[in-house]
């Protein structure tokens, strides 16, 4: 897991390899600092994530509900079908922008 | 012929894996579970979605205030079919959950785990025994086989 800083005070967070029940509790804690610090425009980018379930799933939204508070947003970016499969069946499409790029989702950020 | 290429018989063969209910052992639940369906030729992204739903059924046991001590995995495979159950000795039900939604309240959240289980699994049944503990049953079945 990796955070970047990006222009506009956005951060990009690179997550890699399997997001799980033993993970994911890693990924909340990285998520949380930065919004703690007052990031609340983020990136996450999935592009090197093998696999991810619900409890990775749960982490995203927590994110996002935080963000959205302070009037944020979370945007994915996502091209894998198996993972793009969770979103789409659990109806989180509907809730996270998910871009094919880092470049379009941080230009969609709010 | 080489084991490794021999193709499944029809005889059902059962494997079965007992793991420590903690998170660090989901992953090889999960890939036990993968290596069974890949050994009945289900498809890439069924084989996949076994992963998820049998990840999804551990998390859940794990995640429980009342689970067991081990987790039990068996995996049996039928001429048409993967049939899993996941097994703890506590005893529980999973968080409902009747559809995704737009409102991701923290009960929607904790049951996505077994909607997912639903939406991926071909079949899906709980047996809770007062002493026995708790039984989760799914069934993925090879393409071409309705059931």
């Amino acid at each position: 897991m990796q955070v970047r800083e990006a222009p506009g005070d956005c951060y990009i967070v690179d997550l890699s390899g399997e997001i799980d029940v033993y993970t994911s509790p890693k990924v909340k804690d990285a998520i949380g600092e930065l919004i703690d610090r007052g990031v609340y425009h983020l990136v996450i980018n999935l592009e090197k994530v093998r696999y991810i379930d619900s409890t990775g799933l749960g982490v995203l939204i927590g994110g996002l509900k935080r963000v959205r508070e302070h009037g944020g947003s979370v945007n994915l970016v996502c091209t894998n079908p198996q993972i793009k499969k969770i979103f789409d069946i659990t109806g989180l499409v509907k809730i996270f922008g998910i871009f094919e790029s880092e470049e379009t989702a941080m230009k969609a950020l709010v | 012929m080489n084991p490794a290429v021999e193709p499944a018989t029809t005889a059902p063969d059962r494997v079965e894996l007992r793991l420590p209910c903690r998170p660090e052992w989901v992953a090889l639940a999960r890939l036990a579970a993968a290596a069974v369906a890949n050994r009945l030729k289900l498809s890439i992204e069924d084989i996949e979605d076994v992963k998820l739903a049998v990840a999804e059924a551990c998390t859940a046991v794990i995640q429980h205030e009342h689970h067991g001590e081990f987790i039990e995995l068996t995996c049996e495979t039928l001429p048409d079919a993967l049939r899993i159950r996941v097994h703890d000795a506590g005893r529980h039900l999973p968080p409902s959950q009747d559809g995704a939604s737009m409102d991701f309240d923290e009960a929607r959240v904790a049951g996505l785990g077994v909607f997912l289980i639903r939406t991926l699994m071909d079949e899906l049944s709980y047996d809770v025994h007062p002493e026995l503990g708790t039984d989760l049953r799914m069934v993925k079945r090879l393409t071409g086989h309705p059931g």
